[in-house]
């Protein structure tokens, strides 16, 4: 499969930081959407782009940004175009942006990292969501619909609460099959239990997918037994998304073969499932370029 | 009130046109920070330290967030000098930035090879050698901990490198007097003095109850540490008046470049706030510049160790 960038529209690239301001602040179940205006953002974000948002006013103790995929962009918004994210309140930084009130200010650095690539050839796609991992797939089911593919979605979380999304996904995809680990609604198991299925039925020719590591390891293994493509985007702990701290890598196999420590936020977040060494995540395979050896340890 | 401070700053011969510099580490080689804010215009990027080998670094989580500053445990990750000199060197010198090339090594080997590699590339305002690498040779023993180790490092690269090519030997904080270990490098031959190197933490995970880290401990840097820098900044030049120092640890805002400065620093270098801002240092240089202005001070040199002057008793 060929595939090309980006949603063919003339797009600028390359990230800027702005001022942002933010428009909207509202519950999605377990979740919370944070709606901003941002000029000059929305027009480069493709589908799979990430925002980094610095968090804890000025001056702050926290010195990292947060990085959230784009939920939605309106390139015809207010200010220059909005953009959208979603955001799990799990720590003091998550919990400041959820606390924001229209109005209120945003350093916004964005979009960064490596979008999805589309088919060049409108095949049919699975989408595959893991928990609020969702949260990039309705504009990216947008655009291949555009572009004349068949998208059947499939979410799944721990539980229903975990899930994000679900009514808007019913509306952007031909079919939504959900499922959760404790079968709280809609069928009991993993993504990956129904998706030879959704494969077979609808004939599925290339998978996303946006979740935790183990998910995308999972589709990365259905792709590769078809001999289909499939497309991940990582959530990788990031400091600052801009590619300088080389805290985010994964070992990723190169054209050449070669494995190596890349950085999930330049090379990243999306990568080929067939690139990403899923069972080695975490660690440094010794096989990598430039892997420890025992005499020669140690440094940060 | 800005615009009439002459602003250029003098790194033991190298003359920059700004006083902030990059650190070692938060800017990759430039091309990152440079979609920013233009890196030709600040004092220099000062590259992540490289190595004689190509290196995969450590396993992840690499980074925690910590109050007002962060850990990280990297493990030196980079492509190892050939690859360096052939892409991020070029590049520097093709874009027209200034450039301080950081080195580490393992060995004192090592480190000399990786100078002699350097000898003859065009462009480099100065080498900072990072000395706050582990030694292979003394089970891991930092280099910067011990003033003979770290006197050995400084001789070798000395000999690789023109007489007429600044090194800074970069310092760790975690010893117990940081002006001895000066003391050693600059009778090795270093020209200045980098300081400081990020402080050795570690956090644990209260859910799992591990250490956060894959490396386990991890090196502290941010405005958490600032303090610490800014008093081994004034300690180091008291004792040694006349050597160049290089002076970073938590710079964010102007002022606290100032800070480095009245405590004797001749130039800063900006690390994690570029994690924080990718603008930062370019931010910080027009932050510092005003701050010089509204003070009175026409000059970055004027203000280099004013903290120490004598205040006659009123």
């Amino acid at each position: 499969m060929r595939a090309v960038r980006g949603d063919g529209l003339p797009i600028k690239r390359g990230p800027i930081q702005v001022r942002g301001e933010v428009l909207s602040v509202r519950r999605a179940g377990e979740y919370f959407v944070l709606a901003f205006a941002a000029p000059g953002v929305a027009q480069r974000v493709t589908p799979g782009h990430f925002v980094a948002l610095a968090v804890g006013g000025e001056p702050t103790a926290m010195m990292l940004r947060r990085c959230f995929s784009v939920h939605g962009v309106d390139r015809n918004g207010t200010s220059g175009g909005t953009v959208e994210i979603v955001v799990d309140a799990h720590g003091p930084g998550t919990q400041w942006l959820v606390e924001r009130q229209r109005g209120d200010a945003l350093d916004v650095v964005a979009p960064l990292g490596r979008p999805f690539s589309l088919p060049t050839d409108p095949v049919p796609a699975v989408l595959v969501g893991g928990g609020y991992g969702s949260a990039p797939l309705f504009m990216l089911a947008d655009q291949l619909r555009e572009r004349g593919s068949r998208v059947d979605m499939i979410m799944g979380a721990a539980t229903e609460s975990r899930l994000f999304g679900v009514v808007d996904g019913r509306r952007r995809a031909t079919t939504l099959t959900v499922t959760t680990d404790d079968g709280s609604t809609g069928v009991k198991g993993r993504v990956t239990d129904v998706l030879d299925k959704i494969l077979d039925e609808h004939g599925g020719q290339v998978i996303y997918g946006c979740g935790p590591m183990g998910m995308l390891a999972g589709i990365a293994g259905v792709a590769k037994a078809r001999g289909i493509a499939s497309q991940c985007a990582v959530e990788e702990a990031m400091a600052c998304g801009i590619g300088v701290c080389m805290t985010c890598v994964l070992p990723v196999i190169g054209k050449d073969g070669i494995t190596r420590m890349v950085r999930s936020c330049t090379e990243g977040p999306v990568f080929f499932g067939d690139q990403v060494r899923w069972s080695d995540v975490g660690t440094v395979p010794a096989d990598c370029l430039g892997a420890p050896v025992p005499s020669a340890q140690g440094g940060h | 009130m800005a615009g009439n401070v002459q602003m250029s700053a003098n790194l033991a011969g190298s003359v920059l046109p700004s006083p902030v510099l990059t650190a070692s580490g938060c800017a990759a080689a430039g091309k990152e920070l440079d979609r920013f804010f233009d890196i030709t215009q600040i004092g220099a990027i000062v590259t992540k330290s490289i190595m004689e080998n190509p290196r995969s670094g450590r396993p992840t989580p690499r980074m925690a967030e910590t109050p007002s500053g962060m850990l990280n445990s990297i493990g030196l990750q980079g492509p190892g000098i050939e690859e360096f000199i052939a892409n991020d060197l070029t590049w520097l010198r093709e874009r027209g930035a200034r450039v301080v090339v950081s080195i580490a090594g393992g060995t004192v080997e090592e480190f000399a090879n990786v100078a002699n590699r350097l000898r003859h590339e065009e462009g480099i305002s100065a080498l900072e050698v990072n000395i706050s690498c582990p030694n292979v040779a003394n089970r891991g023993q930092v280099f910067a901990c011990d003033p003979r180790a770290a006197s050995s490092v400084i001789h070798a690269v000395r000999r690789k490198t023109s007489a007429l090519m600044p090194i800074f030997a970069k310092l760790t904080p975690d010893v117990t007097n940081i002006v001895d270990i000066a003391q050693a490098c600059v009778s090795a031959g270093a020209d200045g003095l980098s300081m400081i190197n990020t402080t050795l933490g570690m956090a644990i995970d209260t859910t799992t109850m591990r250490p956060i880290l894959g490396g386990i401990t991890g090196g502290l840097s941010g405005p958490a540490i600032r303090p610490i820098a800014v008093r081994c900044v004034w300690q180091v030049r008291a004792a040694l008046p006349q050597v160049p120092i290089l002076g970073m640890g938590g710079i964010n805002t102007g002022l606290d470049a100032l800070q480095f400065l009245l405590a004797g620093a001749n130039a800063v270098s900006v690390g994690t706030a570029a994690f924080h801002d990718p603008s930062a240092p370019w931010r910080i240089h027009r932050e510092l510049e005003q701050a010089l202005a509204q003070r009175g001070f026409a000059s970055v040199a004027e203000v280099i160790n004013y903290a120490h002057r004598e205040v006659q008793p009123a």
